[in-house]
């Protein structure tokens, strides 16, 4: 069954036609890799579906919802996530605050002015059960501005884990990092969506990643899909390997 | 490199936690309690004065050092507190203490709610200057409207009655305000501290901080970033209102002068200088700024230029203002011995 379907989604900027007509579908309990080259589209579409900016036309439905005019507060509550490419974090907050925090913001207890955040011990409970699923306990008390690149990277998602969403969008999980980050950062990532029985949209540059991880895979081009398919069609598809992978195809 | 990172962060932790900071609140509230007692009636005075600017610097701070906000507007909302106090000896004959903070409460909430409702929605430079603005209109009415607010003559404000009546200011001025006053001061301090300290610790103190360090993140862990600016600078400006209403009986007199930007910059230096970074920062900066200029408007008639030297000075040499600064020689300590 289909978790979210995009229905003719568009977005321009100017001449770019950074989305252009596009029917996305996310099914439930799959890991999807979101492939193209740089300007392909892939972060528009996150974009769009998670609200950070509207469509100029089109429709996106979540389980059977339409909330193309969603807020993103909306979006949230109806189990949209995401991490970010270039990572957003609260800097100034330990790592153990950034995770109780999405939490205290899960519940709607950001609103309470009047308790101490610290009393709240359900909260920080499950901040730490969530940096330990994460592998990031030993790093709690430090301040999220002063771990290692690939700890940001998963504090990244644990955060954005920590909402208890349906569907969580990965903006490039291990760009940035070592070669020898990046199996630990998937290994640990998909482990968790998949035991928790989320659908996770990856968008992912290095195929090794993206053939190992992913259950099925969506290969843009120019704003448009080029192609749809589990890792095995998408091997044998030319129109991918000839503009996306390079002649000679993945190993 | 991490190092710093965890003793910062361990630090903040410890600083939230309840027993630390009632083992050094309460040396310094119970000297605070008995100052009238040790000081001469001047320094108490003055001391009362710092006090009050503490409360409106403590509002100040909910913007800049936990909402990332820089208003360059606050006198509006000090100078709101103190006009309506002397609006309502005008108009209403009310005298006692109580009403005037419940009357500056009101006004302030109101007026902070509608420029808030504007300001909010910009960030950075753009919230300043329309911050700025909003209060240099509220400064031209004082000043233009002379018949109701005595233009730059301003409005006298005569001592008022504590406690609903209990204490009244017959007799010595200068004995009631460096006593009964200064203690009901004191009093509404210590409750704007510990109301200020429970709001910056609560959730909704963390999804400020989380704004100030990452409003796009913040928005996507479900944050709706302008409503909870809207209620810290709601809060914001009313603690700084009720600095106004307290100072007002203080000074005797109310000017359109407070409500001008230069006051808004006076606001902005004592935080500054005190640290913005840290809870009590504002707190030391307005009592100490309240007695540098003192002095220095005692020693030279170019006391701003001293003021604005200190300004640079400070900024270069101690960015994390006096208790910040302090923080971190204490931390050297501890580790040298």
């Amino acid at each position: 069954m289909s978790l979210l379907v995009t229905k003719n989604l568009v977005k321009y900027f100017g001449d770019t036609h950074a989305v252009d007509h596009v029917d996305f579908t996310v099914k439930e309990r799959e890991v999807l890799a979101l492939i193209g080259s740089n300007g392909a589209g892939k972060t528009t579409l996150v974009n769009l579906i998670s609200g950070l900016f509207p469509p100029d036309s089109g429709q996106i439905l979540f389980r059977g919802q339409d909330v193309t005019h969603e807020s993103v507060h909306g979006r949230i509550s109806a189990g949209i996530a995401r991490s970010f490419q270039l990572v957003n974090l609260f800097d100034q907050l330990s790592a153990l605050d950034n995770v109780a925090l999405t939490i205290f913001s899960r519940e709607g207890k950001t609103r309470k002015l009047a308790s101490l955040a610290s009393a709240d011990h359900a909260v920080w409970d499950e901040a730490l059960e969530i940096l330990r699923l994460f592998g990031l306990e030993g790093k709690a008390q430090m301040l999220a501005g002063g771990v290692s690149q690939g700890e940001r990277k998963l504090l990244d998602v644990a955060i954005a884990y920590a909402l208890r969403p349906k569907l969580l969008f990965l903006d490039e999980p291990t760009s940035g990092v070592s070669t020898r980050e990046k199996t630990p950062i998937m290994d640990t990532v998909t482990s968790v969506v998949r035991s928790r029985g989320i659908s996770a949209a990856i968008i992912e540059h290095d195929m090794d990643v993206v053939f190992n991880y992913s259950d099925r895979i969506v290969a843009m081009h120019q704003g448009a899909i080029l192609a749809d398919g589990t890792p095995d069609e998408i091997r044998r598809n030319e129109a991918v390997t000839t503009t996306l992978i390079g002649t000679t195809g993945p190993r | 490199m991490s190092t710093p990172a965890v003793t910062a962060s361990a630090n903040a932790r410890e600083a939230g936690s309840v027993r630390t900071v009632l083992r050094w609140a309460v040396p310094v509230a119970v000297l605070l309690l008995v100052v009238p007692w040790i000081v001469p009636p001047y320094t108490a005075i003055l001391l009362t004065y710092g006090l009050v600017m503490a409360i409106g610097a403590l509002g100040f701070n909910l913007l800049l050092g936990y909402t990332g906000l820089l208003s360059f507007g606050h006198s509006a909302y000090f100078g709101v507190g103190a006009y309506v106090v002397a609006l309502m000896v005008k108009y209403l004959g009310v005298g006692s203490m109580e009403l005037f903070l419940f009357g500056a409460i009101i006004g302030s909430v109101i007026v902070t709610a509608v420029f808030g409702w504007v300001c909010v929605r910009y960030t950075r430079i753009f919230f300043s200057i329309l911050t700025l603005a909003l209060s240099q209109v509220l400064w031209s009415l004082a000043f233009k409207f002379f018949w109701v607010t005595g233009g730059t003559d301003g409005l006298r404000v005569p001592t008022p009655s504590l406690l609903v009546g209990l204490v009244t200011g017959q007799g010595d001025k200068t004995d009631f305000m460096s006593h009964a006053y200064y203690h009901y001061v004191l009093v509404v301090f210590f409750a704007a501290v510990a109301l200020m300290w429970v709001i910056v610790n609560s959730p909704f103190g963390k999804a400020l901080q989380a704004i100030r360090d990452n409003e796009t993140r913040a928005e996507f862990v479900g944050v709706q970033i302008w409503r909870y600016r809207f209620v810290a600078f709601l809060v914001s400006g009313v603690f700084t209102g009720l600095a106004g209403a307290l100072w007002v009986p203080l000074n005797g007199l109310t000017t359109p002068d407070i409500i001008h930007w230069s006051f808004s910059g006076e606001i902005v230096f004592m935080t500054v200088l005190g640290g913005f970074r840290s809870f009590a920062g504002p707190i030391v900066g307005a009592v100490v700024f309240n007695y540098l200029k003192t002095y220095a408007v005692g020693y030279t008639v170019y006391w701003q230029l001293l003021l604005g030297a200190v300004l640079v000075a400070l900024v270069l040499s101690l960015p994390t203002g006096i208790v910040g600064t302090a923080g971190r020689l204490a931390a050297r300590w501890k580790k040298v011995s």
